[in-house]
C-alpha cells in the first residue's frame, strides 16, 4: 500500500497526438479514487503508464517518493483488473488465485492460507475447486480482482471499466464487493470507467479527465456543485449543466438584462468570446406566470418539451434561442406553457474560456424577463 | 385430433431437392458404386459374381496392404510430433507487426502454393545425389551418405521432410492467427502475475490455440495418412516398399493390377479408418 504521485506525466504513442498531456495527481495511502473520462480520453494510457505496461513519454512516477518510472511492472508490486475478466482457463479459481504467489515464490501453506482469506472475503469460497473456465462473468470478474488482492506487496490496485461485461443486476453487488474490500483491505484504489454513476458511488474523490488533461479533482459533490470546467459541467450529472451566452458590462454579469453577479477584479471586466454562465438543471425551478420569490432571478419563459421521469419532470424551457432543462422534482409545479423562472444565483456558475470563475459574487436579486 | 396444428405443406421439400441431386451425384451414388464393387468380383459387364465379404477379410489380411497400414500411420504420427512442434514455434517466432509480419505470412504461404506434383518434381530434383543441389551438398559439402534412391532410410527422411516443408507452414499460420486473436489484456495480466514466458506459453497460449490446434493436428493427420503424389514422384513408392504408403498401394492394386473388387474393398475400409479416427479425435478433443 502507497501514496502514488505523478509528476508531469506526458505521453503520446509514436508521433501521434498527445494522449496525456502534463499530468500532476497525488493518489494517497488508502484512498478510493475514480478516473472519469469519456472515452478516448486518455483513462487507459494513464492506467497503463501507473502500472508500468506503457513508459511515459515525459514525467515521474513516484510511490512512497521513491521514483519508480523506469521500474518494470512486476517490480511496481501494481495490480490491474481489465475491462473483460482475465482468467488462466485451465486452471481452477483456487490454482488461479495461487498463480501470482506462485511465481513470486510465496510457500504453498502461506499462499493456500492467503488464498482462502480472499476467497472468504469476496464471497468465493464456494468456487475455489471450479474450473475458470465454467464462471459466470461477474464470478470471473471476482476471481481476476482476487489475484490483485491475494498479494500482500500490493501498492495500488488499478481497475479498468471492471464492470463493463457484467449484467446490470450483478453490477450493483460486484460495486458492494469492491467497497467491502477496500474497507477490510485498506488498498489504494483507482477506478476506470466512462460511467459517471460508478465513479460517483464508488470514489472518495473523482479525477476527471478530456483529451489527456485532468479537468478537475475533487469529491463527487464537488463535480455536482462547483464544476472547474464546462466540460465537467457538461459530463457530470444527468443531464448536464446548461449553459448560456450571457452579457458581461463592467464587471456584471448579465443574463438577458438581468444582472447576476458581480466579477472578481483580477480578471477582465468586459464581455470575451465564449463567457457562459452554467447552472444545473436540478436547480432550476419554476413558477406560475406572476408568482416570483424573493431571493431568485424573475423571468417568464417558454415551455417547449416536458418528460416525466417518474421521479422528477425534465422541462426544456427557451430563453430566445436557447434551450434550458430543468429538473423539476415530483410534487413540484411543472409548468405547461409559459412560466416564471426562478434561478438560485448561488449555484449560477460564470465560465470564461471554458474554466470556471472563482470569486463572483451574487448581485443583489431584480425581477426582470429575460428574453 | 387437436385443431390448432399447424397448417402443413410438404412442398417446402422441393427446396432440398438441388441439395440431394448435388450429393447424391456427388458422394452417395459413386459410393454405392463402390460398395457395389467391393461385394462382387466381376469379370465383365455380364459377368459378375456375388462374393460377400470375401474382398474385405482378403484386404485385411493381405501383408503388404498391413505393412503400408502401419508405414503410414508411422508415417503421420512422425509427421504430427514433427510439424505440430515446428508449427508452433514458427508461428510463435514470426513478426507480430509491421513489414515483416507481412514479409513472413508471404513466405510462410509460398510452399502451401505450390502444388503436390510440383512439390514431388522440386524435390525429386533438389535431393538427388548426382545433380540436385541438396543432395550434392549433404554428400560432398557435409560429407555424409545419402541417396534417396537406393537407401531406404533415406527415403523415409526426404519424404519427411518434403512434407514438413510444404505443411509445416500451414500449422505455423493456423497457429499465428490463433495469438493474434489473443486479447492484449491476457499478457498485461499476466506481466502483473509476474509470469515467465513459458508459463504464458502454457497457461495462456496453449489453451487459447486448442481450437486452431485440433484443427491443424485433423488437417495435417488426414493428409499425411492420405499422401500419395510427392512420395509417388519421389520414388513411386521405393525403394523396394519403403514408401510404399496406403494410397499408392490402393493406386498399384487398383490401377496397377485392375483388381476393382479388392480395391473397393480397400477404399472403403481406408476411408472408414480416416472417418473413425476424426471423429475419436474431435470429440476427445472437445471433451478436453
Amino acid at each position: 500500500m502507497a501514496e502514488i504521485r505523478l509528476a508531469g506525466i506526458g505521453h503520446r504513442y509514436g508521433d501521434s497526438d498527445w494522449a496525456l498531456r502534463g499530468i500532476d495527481l497525488t493518489w494517497e495511502d488508502g484512498g478510493a479514487y475514480a478516473l472519469l473520462g469519456p472515452s478516448g480520453c486518455g483513462k487507459s494510457t494513464m492506467l497503463n503508464v501507473i502500472s508500468g505496461l506503457v513508459d511515459p513519454t515525459e514525467g515521474a512516477i513516484y510511490a512512497d517518493g521513491i521514483d519508480i518510472t523506469a521500474r518494470s511492472t512486476v517490480e511496481r508490486n501494481i495490480a490491474q483488473v481489465f475491462q473483460f475478466p482475465v482468467l488462466y482457463d485451465t486452471m481452477t479459481v483456487a490454482q488461479n488465485m495461487r498463480f501470482p504467489l506462485r511465481n513470486r515464490g510465496v510457500d504453498k501453506a502461506t499462499a493456500q492460507r492467503r488464498v482462502e482469506e480472499i476467497a472468504e472475503l469476496l464471497d468465493i469460497s464456494h468456487l475455489l475447486d471450479e474450473r475458470a473456465k465454467g464462471l459466470s462473468a461477474d464470478s470471473k470478474q471476482l476471481v481476476s480482482l482476487s489475484r490483485a488482492l491475494v498479494r500482500t506487496d500490493v501498492a495500488a490496485i488499478l481497475f479498468d471499466e471492471p464492470l463493463t461485461v457484467i449484467d446490470p443486476q450483478k453490477k450493483w453487488s460486484l460495486r458492494q464487493a469492491l467497497k467491502r474490500v477496500h474497507n477490510e483491505l485498506n488498498h489504494t484504489l483507482v477506478y476506470v470507467t466512462h460511467d459517471q454513476t460508478e465513479a460517483l458511488t464508488f470514489a472518495d474523490a473523482v479525477v476527471v479527465m478530456d483529451q489527456g488533461e485532468v479537468m478537475q479533482e475533487g469529491s463527487p459533490d464537488e463535480l455536482f456543485e462547483r464544476p472547474a470546467h464546462t466540460f465537467v459541467g457538461n459530463f457530470i450529472g444527468s443531464p448536464g449543466m446548461n449553459f448560456l451566452s450571457c452579457s458581461v458590462a463592467g464587471g456584471v454579469v448579465g443574463l438577458g438584462g438581468v444582472d447576476l453577479m458581480r466579477l472578481p477584479g483580477s480578471i477582465s471586466p468586459e464581455l470575451e468570446p465564449g463567457d457562459v454562465v452554467g447552472i444545473r438543471p436540478d436547480f432550476v425551478r419554476c413558477a406560475p406566470p406572476g408568482s416570483g420569490r424573493g431571493s431568485s432571478i424573475v423571468a417568464d419563459v417558454d415551455v417547449d418539451e416536458s418528460k416525466d421521469l417518474g421521479t422528477a419532470h425534465l422541462v426544456t424551457l427557451r430563453i430566445g434561442d436557447e434551450a434550458l432543462v430543468a429538473r423539476i422534482p415530483a410534487g413540484e409545479h411543472v409548468p405547461r406553457e409559459r412560466c416564471d423562472l426562478l434561478l438560485e444565483l448561488g449555484n449560477i456558475h460564470f465560465f470564461r474560456g471554458g474554466h470556471r470563475v472563482e470569486g463572483c459574487t451574487p448581485v443583489a436579486p431584480t425581477a426582470g424577463a429575460i428574453r | 385430433m387437436s385443431t390448432d396444428r399447424k397448417p402443413a405443406d410438404n412442398k417446402a421439400w422441393f427446396f432440398v431437392i438441388p441439395v440431394i441431386i448435388s450429393v447424391a451425384f456427388t458422394a452417395i451414388i459413386p459410393l454405392i458404386i463402390v460398395i457395389n464393387y467391393s461385394v462382387q468380383d466381376i469379370f465383365g459387364p455380364d459377368d459378375r459374381i456375388f462374393v460377400g465379404s470375401e474382398w474385405f477379410r482378403d484386404v485385411i489380411g493381405d501383408p503388404i496392404i498391413r505393412d503400408s497400414f502401419w508405414r503410414s500411420i508411422r508415417f503421420s504420427v512422425q509427421v504430427l510430433l514433427v510439424q505440430i512442434p515446428l508449427g508452433i514455434v514458427l508461428g510463435l517466432a514470426m513478426p507480430k507487426r509491421g513489414w515483416r509480419a507481412s514479409a513472413a505470412l508471404v513466405l510462410m504461404a509460398l510452399p502451401l502454393l505450390i502444388p503436390f506434383n510440383v512439390v514431388g518434381m522440386i524435390w525429386q530434383i533438389f535431393a538427388r545425389a548426382d545433380i540436385g543441389l541438396g543432395g550434392y551438398f549433404v554428400n560432398d559439402v557435409l560429407g555424409i551418405s545419402y541417396n534417396y534412391t537406393l537407401v531406404p532410410r533415406d527415403a523415409w527422411f526426404t519424404v519427411l521432410l518434403m512434407d514438413t516443408w510444404h505443411w509445416a507452414p500451414l500449422v505455423a499460420l493456423l497457429v499465428y492467427a490463433g495469438l493474434r486473436s489473443i486479447p492484449d489484456a491476457y499478457y498485461r495480466a499476466a506481466e502483473i502475475d509476474g509470469a515467465k514466458r513459458f508459463a504464458i506459453f502454457r497457461f495462456i497460449e496453449l489453451p487459447k490455440l486448442a481450437g486452431v490446434l485440433t484443427i491443424a493436428v485433423l488437417l495435417r493427420f488426414m493428409d499425411s495418412f492420405m499422401i500419395y503424389t510427392e512420395p509417388f514422384v519421389l520414388t513411386g513408392g521405393g525403394p523396394g516398399n519403403t514408401t510404399n504408403f496406403l494410397s499408392i498401394s490402393l493406386t498399384k492394386i487398383a490401377v496397377g493390377q485392375f483388381d476393382l473388387g479388392r480395391a473397393a474393398a480397400y477404399s472403403l475400409i481406408f476411408f472408414l479408418f480416416i472417418q473413425l479416427f476424426c471423429f475419436i479425435f474431435y470429440t476427445a478433443m472437445k471433451r478436453l
